[in-house]
C-alpha cells in the first residue's frame, strides 16, 4: 500500500457560480463515508480562499512574509486529500468519483514513505538513526 | 543486416526472439523495470564472452533467463534503494535454486507477463511520447538511439524521456499487471493506438526527406502481431494489425525511384507487397468474424476495397464513402470527415464532395491542417476551378515540411496551367 496525495485545482468563482458548486456537498458526505469505510481515507481538507493566505521566506534568516499565496494563478488549490491505495490504479479511480472533478483539476502525486525519506537523506549523508523514522513522517 | 559469425547471429536471434518474453517476466519478479532491464542488458553482455568460450547454449533462453536472474540478484544486492529489497531477493533466490531450469514456463504466465508489460508501457498516466518510446525499448527491443533517430529527437533527449517514465512508474507505483476486466477494453484501446501512432509515424513522417521509415513500420507490424497472439478474442487487435499490413503492403509504391510520392491512383501496383496484402486480408476477415466491428476493422475494410479493386476507376467509392461514414458515426474527427469528403467526392463528383468539405473550412482549429486544402484543391480541380484550386495548393504548400510531399504539390498545382 502506498499512501497519494490529491491536490483539488480550481478556480475562484463568483458567489453565485460558487453556491451551485456547494450543491455537491451531500456527495461528498457519502464519498467521504465509504472511502473512510474501505479503509483508503487517511486525511481530507478544504481551504479557505487564497486571499487568506500568507507565505513565508527566509531573507537572511529573516522571515520575509508576505500576502498572497505562493503563485498567482488563475487555478489555486482549494482542498486536498491523502489516500491509502494499493498503486497509481486505485488511486486514479478514487480522484475520478470526486465531484468536483467536473470544474477542477485533481493532481495526484505519490507520497514518499517515510523509511525511503530517511534513505534518501542517508545517501545524501545525512546521519540519523532508525527511529528518526516515527518522527519523520 | 545479419552478423557474419554464427555466435553474433546467434546472440543476434536471442535478442530479436527471447528478450522481451526475458524481460516481462523478470520485470514482474524483481518489482522494478529499471533493475530487470539493466540485468537483461548485463545478462547478453555477459552473453557474447560466454557463448564466445564455451559454444553457444543449446537453450539460448534458458541461458540468458538464468544470467539475467543472477544479475538482478546482484544488482539487488548491492542496491539498497528497492522497496520491498528483501522479499524480491529472497524470491529470486528460490527460483534460482531450481535445479532445473524449466524448459518453457508455463505458456500462459508467459502471455501474462507480456501483457503485463504491454499495458505498463502503455499507461495513460504516461506522456504519449514516453509511452511510444518505452514500447518500442521493452517490446520492440529498438535502442534508445535507434528510437532517437527514427523521432529526430537528440539521443540524451530520448535517454531521459525514457529515464524518466521507468522512475514514474517506480515512484508512483504503476502496477504492472493486465488491466482488470471492467477497465479492460479502454486500455486496450490505448495500447493499439499507441501501436497505430507507432506505424503512422513510420509510414507518413511529417518532417524530413524520406516518406517511410521502414523500421517503425516493421516494429508497429510486430507489435500488431504479438498483440494477436497475446489478445486473440479482440475483433479490433485483428483489425489494427490487418490495417496496418495493408498500408504498407504499398510502401514501395508510394515513392518513386527519384523519391517523389505516388498518389494511391497513379501507383504501380505490381510492387505492392501480395504476402502482405494476404496476410492482411486474412486477418481482416478473422477480426469480422468475432462479429465486434470497430473503427481499425473499418479503416483496413475501407483500404481492403481501394486494394482488391483492379485499377483506380473501379475502385468502389460509394462503398468506401458509406465506410467512412460509419466510421463518422463511431468516432467523428475531421481526418475522418475529410476522407468522407473525398470518397463522396470521387463516387458522387465534385460538388458532393466540396459540399461536405463546408464545415471542415469553418473549423478554426482546422486552418494549417494541410491535408484539407490539399483535398479542397484536388475536389476544386475536378470542380472545373483552376483558380480556387491554386489558392488552396498553395495554402497546402504552406503547411508542408516533408520535401516529397511538397514536390507532389508543386507538381499538381503545375499541372492546373
Amino acid at each position: 500500500m502506498s499512501q497519494y496525495l490529491l491536490l483539488v485545482y480550481e478556480e475562484e468563482v463568483d458567489p453565485a457560480v460558487q453556491a451551485e458548486r456547494e450543491q455537491v456537498t451531500p456527495l461528498l458526505v457519502e464519498l467521504h463515508a465509504s472511502l473512510r469505510e474501505a479503509g483508503l481515507l487517511v486525511s481530507v481538507q478544504r481551504l479557505h480562499s487564497t486571499e487568506s493566505a500568507t507565505s513565508v521566506r527566509l531573507h537572511d534568516g529573516e522571515a520575509e512574509i508576505t500576502d498572497g499565496p505562493f503563485a498567482v494563478t488563475k487555478e489555486v488549490l482549494a482542498g486536498y486529500y491523502v489516500l491509502e491505495c494499493a498503486d497509481l490504479d486505485e488511486a486514479l479511480k478514487q480522484a475520478a468519483r470526486l465531484p468536483m472533478a467536473r470544474w477542477a483539476t485533481i493532481e495526484v502525486r505519490p507520497v514518499i514513505a517515510p523509511d525511503d525519506w530517511l534513505r534518501v537523506a542517508r545517501e545524501a549523508g545525512v546521519d540519523l538513526p532508525d527511529e528518526a523514522v516515527e518522527d519523520l513522517a | 543486416m545479419e552478423p557474419a559469425d554464427p555466435v553474433s547471429a546467434a546472440i543476434a536471434r536471442a535478442f530479436r526472439d527471447e528478450r522481451a518474453i526475458v524481460l516481462a517476466t523478470l520485470i514482474r519478479q524483481a518489482g522494478d523495470f529499471q533493475l530487470a532491464e539493466d540485468a537483461v542488458q548485463d545478462a547478453f553482455e555477459a552473453a557474447v564472452t560466454v557463448w564466445r568460450r564455451d559454444g553457444v547454449p543449446a537453450n539460448p533462453g534458458a541461458w540468458i533467463t538464468t544470467a539475467a536472474r543472477r544479475r538482478a540478484i546482484d544488482r539487488l544486492r548491492r542496491d539498497r534503494s528497492v522497496a520491498d529489497r528483501a522479499e524480491r531477493l529472497a524470491e529470486l533466490t528460490r527460483l534460482d535454486a531450481q535445479r532445473e531450469e524449466p524448459l518453457v514456463d508455463e505458456e500462459s504466465t508467459i502471455v501474462d507477463d507480456r501483457l503485463r508489460l504491454v499495458f505498463t508501457c502503455c499507461h495513460p498516466a504516461l506522456a504519449m511520447p514516453a509511452r511510444v518510446a518505452l514500447t518500442l525499448r521493452a517490446l520492440g527491443g529498438l535502442t534508445t538511439g535507434e528510437i532517437a533517430r527514427a523521432f529526430l529527437v537528440a539521443e540524451p533527449t530520448m535517454g531521459k524521456r525514457i529515464v524518466r517514465a521507468k522512475r514514474k512508474i517506480a515512484d508512483a507505483h504503476i502496477p504492472y499487471r493486465v488491466p482488470a476486466d471492467e477497465e479492460l477494453p479502454d486500455r486496450l484501446r490505448g495500447v493499439l493506438r499507441v501501436v497505430y501512432l507507432i506505424f503512422n509515424e513510420g509510414y507518413a513522417a511529417a518532417e524530413g526527406e524520406r516518406l517511410v521509415r521502414e523500421e517503425l513500420c516493421d516494429e508497429a507490424i510486430r507489435l500488431g502481431e504479438l498483440l494477436c497472439g497475446l489478445m486473440a478474442d479482440d475483433a479490433e487487435v485483428w483489425g489494427l494489425s490487418a490495417l496496418m499490413l495493408l498500408h504498407d503492403a504499398r510502401r514501395a509504391a508510394r515513392v518513386d525511384p527519384s523519391g517523389r510520392y505516388v498518389a494511391l491512383d497513379a501507383q504501380d501496383r505490381s510492387l505492392w507487397d501480395q504476402d502482405r496484402i494476404r496476410d492482411g486480408l486474412a486477418k481482416l476477415e478473422h477480426a469480422v468474424r468475432l462479429r465486434r466491428p470497430g473503427e481499425y476493422q473499418l479503416q483496413a475494410a475501407i483500404t481492403a476495397l481501394q486494394i482488391q479493386a483492379p485499377d483506380a476507376e473501379a475502385t468502389d467509392w460509394a462503398q468506401i464513402a458509406e465506410l467512412y461514414g460509419a466510421l463518422v458515426g463511431l468516432n467523428p474527427s475531421p481526418v475522418v470527415e475529410l476522407n468522407r469528403a473525398v470518397a463522396v467526392g470521387l463516387a458522387h463528383g465534385p460538388a458532393a464532395g466540396l459540399e461536405l468539405l463546408v464545415p471542415l473550412l469553418g473549423d478554426p482549429a482546422l486552418e494549417r491542417y494541410q491535408p484539407l486544402h490539399a483535398a479542397h484543391a484536388e475536389l476544386l480541380r475536378r470542380a472545373g476551378d483552376p483558380a480556387g484550386a491554386a489558392d488552396a495548393y498553395e495554402r497546402a504548400l504552406a503547411l508542408t515540411a516533408n520535401a516529397v510531399e511538397r514536390a507532389e504539390l508543386e507538381r499538381r498545382m503545375g499541372a492546373l496551367r
